[in-house]
């Protein structure tokens, strides 16, 4: 909803070619119902509490469908999930065993720390340059040397299990969806669904359906990690050329070796994109799936916080940010890693030169083995930690920031929060309903308006409109503020390579660390409210704005950008008169990502303490009540879906217009 | 999973009816969860590792505190060691009460929940640790969004504490506000102790907090099961809950309906596992102040309490 809003006012300011009147047609209704509130009746204000749709109970008596009867004949649909999780445990054990565990059944010890460094190293030489290599091994030495070994070896292997299963599970659906028509049509607005869904509505049906523990944990990183994959298969495939397609019907190709031989090798590098998004998908579910029982560095990282330890809870964030930037930069590489061919007549070492060096540094990674167990194990009287460090920092921060920052907290509390949170409460359901159909029907028709109705009347009907209302709230304020301050950063970041590869460094850290570990600080600076909620969502949503404004500006068209230097703009013309208009919509496409970022955000909020859906979600999982926390978290979906609709539709059709598209 | 022959089953109840001298334990492995806070993730290692020693299989699956009652209804994890009655009261009764989850035993150790203030709180509100004496300076907690009145800093809404009931029906000058986590109390906690500022915040006992900062809980008209269902009862004639918590909540072992046929030697064990308030907190403050890994604090407490364990083990407590 707080995307109606944004657009609804963004269509006055930018598209001076729209008529007013069409603004003013989708405005008129929702200003009508805002203003004569006090005259409606009951019902057209509040959801009337006998008007809700016991869509909680329905999703509970599928739940229970699914776990006791037995709907193919011999058993149940629980039984059928917990035999298929089951199989995991083989990969999870091998790639375990190898890392950390080792094999005590056969007598064979894990990979020595020094063999995963050479090994990791000469991957990321391989893969580009000995920068990568630096890396990669600097990581694994990070890792042995910090202490976190076991931690992050554990979580390592499930990453590792996890991101190739989803990716192939993922690509078959991409295929699926490009060569069936029916299945896309089925298949896409599920995927939607699933991705903006919050994490913690899965957790229920996944204790039910497939347990707690390990298993269950890597299970829940791959359902996490499937969509970006087929998503990015769609797109890759559906982006092959014609005339490629052409060329290999001309050379007499099947449909399979169409698909295999043409279509699949000129999708590659769309396609390692989204095993790239795999995997930062699985480490953004590290922390998450320690809630259904993955161990390793999430859970760690939760018990520390838990007992106030934060400095080395932040030693664990680092440790998965490192993590989570050595695995992108590597799986980034091989996306850009063109195939290259030797001659045919070169020898074996020339053929292999990395195959022979891995052998090597497996040799002598063991031979040194044997003659210290230090190559085996880092000696844990040497293991350093920066703890103490992140401790003081953390202390430093809360005595001299905090009185300043009171001031701070107390004017937005009562000077901006309460009155929009008043405001907000007070506008009544039919108001929000009709400005989102009329916003719908304006960008893209009355198909467009019937969907984002729909989703409005889901939520409506559920029965929490007014924890909706709060949740809606947070967001809209979170996303207004990160536009303040995420578009000059993005504005300053873009001006220079240098600038932009320092912003987008910070972005990929924020991203990828643990969203968990801000809770503590904001509550030590902003105390247990909206403040500190708020300032916790700000914190993860500027990203993708940032990002996006970024990527917007530094990609308009450079003639139009010259054209505009040769007729003799200032910087400043430039930038507001030329850049950023073409870039907007662009930014646009941020701000609904930003939208997306603080919906997920939102929820976390709730360990702080809210009032709002995610608080209820809580309360289901509390309860072991799985159809209300799925209930909620489609409300929350259906939150994001409508804001990315509208959004999107509109993007579209601007990028069309600017001639982009 | 869930197969059983008819001799086990009736080799169970013969176990049952004539100790465990004849038991036969299944081989499957039991599972122990582990949760997120200290004193919870010793105690399973020591349960897990006197199940050992009486020749059962474990393993520990790390899981969230609440899902657990999920899963031990499923039967995915066997036990649970640290039933909190204000906590996990709720999902540990709902679940008993389906029959797939049992009571398996009460540790002597009393959890005591209530609203709680570090030491140098005493010394701003004369007369505390009385309710009225910290009623009568109420300003002195109060922020912006609760002024005039005190802000006092509840625990999650699930926890189902009826604080506000509690400032209605006692007339305080107070507003609740309510954390999201127990980690957003403690974050809130330092942080106020750092500055010294006036906080008074919900609070348990046993808890590793006692072992950081020196504190009170303070004193409420005390418990009645009248209080919270007769309005006739105490002070206030028109409302319920004008008392405080109950200073003795039980602390309990729960496991799988299962679990006495499976592993019938390994539950006379568990049935005899029993921890004071002193026990939970010596583990808590193992790992939280002297810094060990849980599993070493496990090993630690072991070695520490040879002479109950062993008892423990053989059935003559």
């Amino acid at each position: 909803m707080s995307a109606t809003t944004l657009i609804a006012s963004e269509q006055h300011q930018d598209k001076p070619s729209t008529p007013l009147t069409k603004s003013l047609i989708v405005l008129l209704p929702f200003l009508f119902l805002l203003l004569a509130a006090s005259m409606l009746p009951d019902w057209a204000v509040q959801v009337p509490k006998n008007w809700t749709v016991p869509f909680v109970d329905w999703a509970n008596v599928l739940v229970e469908h699914l776990r006791d009867d037995t709907v193919f004949g011999l058993f149940s649909f629980r039984d059928l999930t917990r035999g298929a999780a089951e199989l995991i445990t083989w990969p999870l054990a091998i790639v375990e065993g190898l890392l950390v565990a080792g094999f005590p059944a056969i007598g064979l010890p894990a990979m020595p720390w020094l063999m995963i460094m050479g090994l990791a190293g000469l991957l990321g030489w391989h893969l580009r340059d000995w920068r990568l290599a630096l890396l990669s091994a600097g990581c694994v030495a990070y890792m042995a040397i910090f202490g976190k070994w076991e931690l992050s070896m554990i979580t390592l292997s499930v990453v590792l299990v996890a991101a190739p299963i989803a990716g192939l599970i993922g690509f078959g659906i991409g295929i699926l969806a490009v060569k069936r028509p029916w299945f896309e049509s089925l298949v896409v607005p599920l995927l939607n669904v699933l991705q903006s869904l919050p994490h913690f509505s899965y957790l229920i049906p996944i204790a039910v359906f497939i347990g707690v523990g390990h298993k269950a944990g890597a299970i829940a990183t791959v359902i996490f990690a499937i969509p970006p994959m087929a998503r990015l298969t769609i797109l890759g495939l559906k982006g092959v050329a014609e005339e490629v397609r052409e060329a290999g019907k001309m050379a007499g190709c099947t449909r399979f070796q169409t698909l295999w031989m043409v279509e699949i090798p000129s999708a590659r590098q769309s396609l390692l994109v989204g095993v790239n998004q795999v995997i930062m998908q699985c480490l953004a579910m590290v922390v998450i799936a320690s809630f259904v029982g993955a161990r390793g560095l999430g859970h760690d990282l939760l018990f520390r916080l838990q007992a106030l330890k934060i400095g080395q809870a932040l030693e664990n964030g680092v440790a998965i940010v490192l993590m989570a930037i050595t695995l992108d930069q590597l799986s980034r590489a091989a996306a850009y890693k063109q195939p290259s061919h030797v001659a045919p007549d070169a020898s074996w070492l020339q053929r292999f030169p990395f195959l022979a060096a891995a052998a090597l540094v497996v040799l002598g990674s063991l031979l040194l083995t044997a003659i210290t167990p230090y190559a085996q194990n880092w000696p844990s009287q040497f293991t350093l930690s920066t703890a103490p460090f992140w401790d003081a920092l953390v202390r430093w921060v809360t005595v001299t920031l905090y009185g300043p920052l009171q001031v701070l907290r107390n004017a937005m509390l009562l000077y901006v929060l309460i009155p929009i949170r008043d405001l907000f409460q007070g506008i009544p359901w039919t108001a929000i309903a009709a400005l989102v159909a009329a916003a719908g029907w304006a960008l893209g028709g009355l198909r467009l308006a019937l969907t984002v109705l729909g989703f409005v009347l889901f939520i409506a009907f559920a029965g929490y409109w007014e924890r909706s209302l709060i949740t809606a709230y947070m967001v809209t304020v979170a996303v207004l503020i990160c536009v303040i301050i995420g578009l000059p950063i993005g504005i300053w970041a873009s001006r220079s390579e240098r600038r932009t590869g320092i912003a987008k460094l910070l972005c990929d850290t924020f991203q990828t660390f643990p969203s968990f570990i801000y809770l503590i600080p904001v509550i030590m600076l902003f105390k247990v409210g909206d403040v500190a909620a708020i300032s916790a969502i700000i914190i993860y949503a500027l990203i993708p704005i940032v990002r996006y404004t970024i990527f917007g500006l530094r990609n308009v068209p450079a003639e139009i950008v010259e054209a505009g230097i040769t007729s003799g703009c200032t910087r400043r013309q430039l930038l507001w008169n030329i850049r950023m208009p073409l870039a907007f919509p662009e930014i646009m496409l941020g701000i609904n990502q930003t939208i997306m970022f603080a919906l997920f955000m939102v929820i976390i909020a709730a360990f702080i303490g809210t009032k709002d859906i995610g608080q209820e979600i809580f309360r289901a999982l509390t309860f072991n009540d799985a159809g209300k926390g799925l209930v909620l978290g489609l409300c929350v979906a259906f939150m994001g879906l409508t804001a990315d609709q509208l959004i999107t539709a509109w993007a579209t059709s601007r990028k069309r217009r600017l001639g982009l598209a | 999973m869930k197969i059983f022959t008819n001799a086990a089953s009736v080799a169970a109840i013969m176990a049952f009816a004539a100790g465990p001298v004849f038991a036969q334990d299944s081989t499957d492995v039991i599972k122990i969860p582990i949760h997120n806070w200290s004193s919870q993730i010793v105690g399973a290692h020591i349960v897990g590792k006197l199940l050992e020693k009486g020749g059962a299989k474990v393993e520990y699956v790390s899981s969230d505190s609440q899902v657990v009652y999920t899963a031990m209804c499923e039967g995915d994890v066997s036990l649970e060691n640290e039933v909190w009655e204000g906590a996990f009261g709720v999902a540990f009764e709902k679940v008993v009460k389906e029959g797939c989850v049992i009571d398996a035993a009460t540790h002597d150790a009393k959890t005591r929940e209530e609203w709680w203030y570090p030491s140098y709180v005493g010394e701003m509100c004369p007369g505390l640790p009385a309710w009225e004496a910290l009623n009568a300076c109420a300003d002195k907690f109060s922020t912006a969004e609760t002024a005039p009145k005190g802000r006092f800093l509840g625990g999650p809404v699930d926890w189902l504490k009826h604080d506000a009931e509690r400032v209605e029906a006692l007339g305080m000058n107070f507003e609740v506000v309510n954390a999201g986590s127990a980690a957003a109390l403690w974050a809130e906690l330092a942080s106020a102790v750092e500055r010294k500022e006036p906080i008074v915040l919900f609070n348990w006992t046993p808890n590793f907090v006692e072992a950081l900062y020196e504190g009170k809980f303070v004193e409420f008209p005390a418990y009645d099961p009248k209080c919270k269902d007769d309005p006739s009862w105490g002070t206030n004639k028109e409302l319920t809950y004008d008392c405080g918590n109950p200073k003795d909540g039980y602390l309990k072992i729960a496991a799988w309906k299962e679990f006495p046929n499976k592993w019938p030697k390994a539950y006379a064990i568990l049935q005899k596992v029993n921890f004071s308030n002193m026990d939970v907190a010596v583990q808590a403050k193992l790992v939280d102040i002297d810094n060990m890994e849980p599993e070493q604090a496990a090993d630690k407490w072991l070695a520490d309490n040879q002479g109950r364990w062993q008892g423990w083990l053989t059935g003559t407590n």
